[in-house]
């Protein structure tokens, strides 16, 4: 069936969100008002009506009907090159990125226009609860202009700084992006980040100034702060408000004009960029592709360059915004394949696919995602440990960035260490942990990777190496062997109403910040480049940066690489015993705090015993802090007699239970959650 | 006394029992005054103490979480006939042919009608044998109604009293919820010790809100020229769900630091040792050996018989082999509910679980370790024989514990030192793994 057959047969069938319709759940043809309204030529549309938009996505999004019916298959081979445009949208978090897409998917008549309609592409309940995206997702729109159809595929990325990796791969597959600015908000820092990543990328910038509804907005001044922050010209940029739909249209036209075709030639040998995968229960990995030259079948053999391995295309389709199959991909366009992969680890994110024994040029990939961030993760309950295993597993199917190795503590059983892309990234991955698989778990304060160098030709043997990365503390070699300390450190931007310079230069020397440079954006804002150790800007620094600056300051940053640092190990002691698994690795300069913290903590956590016990934090033989906890002296219940001695056993029998657990540190019983207390954020 | 004939003469039908029951009682109200040997014999599956609850209060007290319903149309006839009827069939449905001692609690029992106790008895008597020396106690909370009821209950076979005196000092009292002042636990001591003589005892708390070491001494010291033979005393511990525990969690009252009650606590044994009480138990204090027998009973691994609303029991039910199960009862909680299901099953045991060895031995090492005379010999091998008292004495924990000076071996076997009471509930779970270990160990050497 072709496209036009398509429409004609379809014509009739598009609609938006008549209410009197949602009564009757089945799929029924009626006249789309706004397109009326609109006087939008033609309207390409799965219209489907239930009584719940919800259900309905949420059954597309599984793949659970039964295969699905011949009227949606499409034949893209007659949109050309020349008619397709790849595009993103990149924006600071809250710009409205997402309401934009939203917006796109409707004026095009992607998704039926109800008001039901918010964050259409983020699918995941964490994405909807805070109002972030973290998985890239893709849609599809087509949309006719000067009488020709054109298909704009919109690559919808994350927003935040943890995600840049998804953001970069995503951008491979585009030839443009739209800069969204909020009227309102101005640049932002992720707006600078965003936009290095574009420009490095050589990608045509489509700038846009949304939220232009809003009373306070000041478009005049953030299109000037664009001016001189990316060397924009005021006039190239489009004022919109999603919200609204206004200068929404414009966009289209812009797209198209603004941005070129991809550079792709269908009478070429066949071959595609894998981009993104996820993981899908029954169907097992989803890869989105762009096809660069070529065309692509279903049934036909594909060659994974990478691994050589061949695979059958079982099906392939576009997103639209949900998954719709149709017979080829043709050179330029974005999709998706399904073939027989298990795992997302088959499916290597920037690996290139192309026929069996041809010859193309293979894509150079992606740099694969570096854990920034480590944290420990371990289950409440031993018992419960398969239960976060297969969790974790299944999880991490769909994220390959997160990096597992087991690990066991004494005191907190079995679990995992984790490698995170950032905070968010940790935040947002135990949430779902969470809400999506319902286990409890703990979750320890986060640390970075260190790097030392060791000496002496038997030490590097023994380490594997001069160079040795320390993720766990308890793992640092021997100071004596020891040449020299290296920490990760990161390049923060900081854009900031400029009154607040002040506060946020001492918040940024506290943190042992080096400000590189620094840059007033227009006549109110100024704009920081900070260089950081990446340990100090974990915990707290962006709450403390919200405090100090009312709220009106924007953070981001990104990887950069080593240092040289002076670094030590802050061993803890109780009574003499040390206790491994609270060793902390820190900067010289913080180890009386970090000893003073966390001994106060575990003065609080640890009850008292019938004998004292003397806390102490210590650096080598050095002691930086001290508490003592007192022994008590009375510890018995007063009455027991009849109803109280069964009280009583079953407590005594619960608390027996308990010490076989309980971790030992020389004589004095530490309970579990005094180590949780202290090891958790 | 006289009166206790009376319910007494029904004959005995267990002759054969006499000379059981004439083989010397180790702590009689006429026995030395120093504990020297186990103060009970060998666990016996024919004698029980026999507690019984009066669940109704007048009001509620801030502190207390127990089994009480304050309701001011207590309906006695049938409170009466249900107890009669449970007392009874447990009685019947048990091995137990002689109760040792009988215990009126509550709740309130003073507010109970003295026929109601007396009726108890009687039928108890019917059912089993009660010396006519048995201790028969209750407690009596001192208002002027319920001490001018002490006569009556007396002649209704009462011997021994335990006064609810909690504190001399009115404003406690009064942060309390108790009803009294101190001027009535004053009448109401002089008028029990008239009544029931050296068989009076004094219930006293210490460590409530605003009390200083000072006071506490003064307080007790005062007491004790007051009553001079037994006396309970407890550090007031606070409850879920009581009313202090709110206050406490609002920061509307402060309650003495864990070190003030320590101060306070010792200075108690101290001052009651310099008056010729001995420790018998953690919280309980005699002089001239006048020990009370029930609650002896409990801490020696005894068997106990519970008739009431929510009262607990430990009893030996005969197996169909001949041989003797324990099994921990409860009896239903609410008063209502309790007396339908006694007029309808002739019982209210809403459980009864079967108890193991391990059970009984756990119990057993909790409870035998609060007394002077500690865990014996003859109180292990009766439960177990599998694993000996030295094998536990000589595990790990249970030596560490011995090595540090807080549990000390007799001659009988092992008891907790003076600084070991103190601090009991750190030590019984330690030696508690000790016990399951040497179980485990030898469960496992047998099926092997």
């Amino acid at each position: 069936m072709s496209l036009q057959h398509f429409f004609r047969h379809n014509a009739q069938r598009v609609c938006s969100a008549c209410k009197q319709l949602h009564n009757q759940a089945v799929i029924r043809p009626h006249r789309h008002q706004s397109a009326v309204k609109h006087g939008l030529p033609q309207l390409f549309s799965d219209v489907i009506h239930a009584h719940n938009f919800s259900k309905w996505f949420f059954r597309q999004r599984r793949f659970a009907s039964s295969g699905p019916p011949n009227k949606y298959s499409v034949d893209l081979s007659q949109f050309p090159v020349e008619n397709i445009r790849n595009f993103s949208i990149i924006a600071h978090v809250d710009h409205g990125k997402s309401t934009l897409a939203d917006r796109l998917l409707e004026i095009t008549g992607t998704i039926p226009k109800v008001p039901q309609n918010q964050q259409v592409l983020d699918r995941l309940q964490v994405e909807r609860e805070r109002g972030i995206t973290v998985k890239a997702q893709t849609a599809s729109l087509i949309h006719t202009h000067n009488g020709q159809s054109y298909l704009l595929n919109l690559i919808d990325t994350p927003g935040h700084v943890d995600f840049h990796y998804e953001v970069s791969r995503s951008l491979a597959a585009c030839q443009g992006v739209l800069l969204l600015v909020d009227a309102n908000q101005g640049v932002q820092a992720q707006t600078v980040a965003n936009f290095t990543l574009a420009l490095e990328s050589d990608l045509a910038i489509v700038p846009v100034i949304n939220k232009i509804d809003l009373k306070a907005a000041q478009p005049e001044v953030v299109a000037h702060q664009m001016n001189s922050i990316f060397g924009i010209s005021t006039d190239e940029i489009l004022k919109i408000s999603a919200k609204k739909g206004t200068g929404v249209w414009d966009i289209l036209t812009a797209v198209i004009e603004r941005i070129p075709p991809p550079k792709a030639d269908a009478s070429q040998p066949m071959k595609a960029l894998l981009f993104d995968s996820w993981y899908d229960q029954y169907r097992g990995v989803i890869a989105n592709i762009a096809v660069g030259d070529g065309v692509i079948t279903k049934g036909e053999k594909v060659v994974c360059m990478s691994s050589k391995k061949v695979y059958e295309v079982h099906e392939i389709g576009f997103m639209h915004p949900t998954p719709l199959p149709v017979e080829a991909l043709y050179a330029g366009q974005v999709g998706y394949i399904i073939t027989n992969m298990r795992n997302t680890e088959e499916a290597q994110i920037g690996d290139t696919f192309c026929h069996e024994r041809s010859d193309v040029q293979a894509h150079p990939g992606f740099r694969p995602a570096k854990a920034m961030v480590f944290a420990g993760l371990f289950p409440s309950d031993q018992s419960e440990f398969v239960a976060l295993r297969s969790a974790v597993e299944r999880l991490t199917l769909n994220d390959s960035s997160v990096s597992l190795h087991s690990d066991s503590s004494p005191a907190l059983g079995q679990g995992f260490r984790m490698g995170f892309l950032g905070l968010l990234h940790l935040d947002v991955f135990c949430q779902r942990l969470e809400q999506e698989f319902n286990t409890s778990f703990i979750v320890t304060s986060p640390n970075v990777p260190f790097k030392v160098k060791v000496k002496g030709a038997k030490n590097i043997k023994e380490h594997g190496g001069s160079e040795v990365t320390i993720l766990n503390p308890c793992h640092m070699p021997n100071p004596s062997v020891i040449e020299e300390y290296q920490e990760p450190m990161v390049k923060g931007t900081i854009i900031c109403p400029d009154q607040y310079l002040g506060s946020v230069t001492s918040l940024c020397l506290d943190r042992r910040g080096l400000i590189e440079d620094q840059l007033n954006i227009d006549n109110t804002r100024i704009m920081l480049i900070i260089r950081f150790p990446l340990n100090e800007i974990l915990v707290d620094f962006f709450d403390d940066l919200k405090s100090v600056t009312s709220g009106y300051a924007s953070f981001d940053y990104e990887d950069a690489g080593y240092e040289i640092s002076s670094l030590v190990k802050v061993d803890f002691m109780l009574n003499g015993s040390v206790v491994d698994e609270l060793a902390m690795i820190c900067h010289t300069t913080r180890a009386r705090d970090t000893a003073r913290r966390v001994c106060e903590k575990l003065r609080e956590t640890i009850p008292r015993q019938q004998f004292g016990i003397i806390v102490q934090g210590a650096v080598r033989s050095k002691i930086l802090a001290r508490e003592d906890i007192r022994p008590f002296r009375k510890d018995v219940t007063a009455k027991c007699y009849g109803g109280d001695i069964s009280r009583k056993t079953k407590l005594l029998k619960r608390q027996a239970e308990g010490k076989k657990k309980m971790r030992k540190i020389g004589n004095i019983d530490v309970p579990k959650d005094a180590f949780i207390k202290v090891l958790k954020r | 006394m006289a009166s206790n004939i009376i319910y007494r003469k029904a004959v005995n039908p267990y002759c054969k029992l006499w000379k059981v029951l004439n083989t010397p009682r180790w702590f009689s109200a006429q026995s030395c005054s120093k504990p020297v040997e186990g103060p009970s014999p060998v666990v016996n599956k024919e004698r029980a103490a026999l507690y019984v609850h009066w669940p109704y209060c007048k009001r509620r007290c801030t502190y207390c979480n127990f089994n009480k319903y304050i309701s001011n149309d207590v309906n006695h006839e049938r409170m009466r006939r249900c107890f009669q009827v449970e007392a009874t069939n447990l009685l019947r449905d048990s091995p137990v042919r002689e109760i040792t001692s009988v215990f009126f609690g509550g709740g309130t029992p003073s507010l109970a009608e003295p026929r109601t106790l007396g009726a108890v008895l009687e039928t108890v008597s019917k059912e089993a044998w009660l010396a006519p020396e048995a201790e028969i106690s209750m407690e009596i909370n001192p208002t002027s109604i319920e001490t001018s009821k002490m006569k009556d209950f007396q002649i209704a076979g009462v011997n021994r009293s335990s006064i609810g005196v909690q504190t001399l000092n009115d404003s406690a009292l009064r942060i309390l919820g108790r009803d009294h002042h101190s001027k009535d636990s004053l009448r109401c001591l002089e008028k029990a010790s008239e009544v029931f003589k050296k068989r009076t005892s004094v219930d006293l708390m210490f460590g409530y809100p605003g009390q200083s070491l000072d006071m506490w001494r003064k307080e007790l010291t005062q007491m004790l020229s007051l009553c001079d033979h037994h006396i309970s005393l407890y550090q007031l511990t606070l409850e879920r769900g009581t009313q202090l525990f709110k206050d406490v969690a609002a920061g509307l009252t402060v309650m003495p630091s864990t070190d003030e009650m320590a101060d306070m606590y010792f200075a108690a044994i101290e001052i009651l040792d310099s008056h010729g009480f001995s420790q018998y138990e953690v919280s309980n204090f005699a002089k001239g050996g006048n020990y009370c027998q029930h609650n002896i009973a409990y801490w020696t691994g005894q068997q106990y018989i519970g008739v009431g609303p929510g009262s607990h029991g430990r009893v030996w039910r005969p197996r169909e082999d001949g041989t003797h199960q324990r099994h921990a009862c409860v009896q239903t909680l609410e008063p209502e509910n309790w007396m339908w299901e006694v007029e309808k099953f002739g019982h209210a045991t809403r459980k009864s679980t079967s108890q193991t060895n391990r059970d009984i031995l756990e119990e057993l090492v909790s409870v035998c370790l609060r007394t002077a005379w500690g865990l014996s010999e003859k109180n292990w091998s009766a439960i177990v024989t599998s694993v000996r008292l030295d094998e536990f004495l000589s595990s790990p924990q249970t030596v560490h514990w011995i090595q540090k000076g807080f549990l000390r071996k007799t001659a009988e076997g092992l008891k907790a030192t003076p600084s070991g009471l103190a601090i009991l509930d750190s030590i019984l779970p330690d030696i508690l793994v000790d016990i399951d270990t040497l179980m485990t160990s030898h469960r496992l050497s047998n099926q092997t």
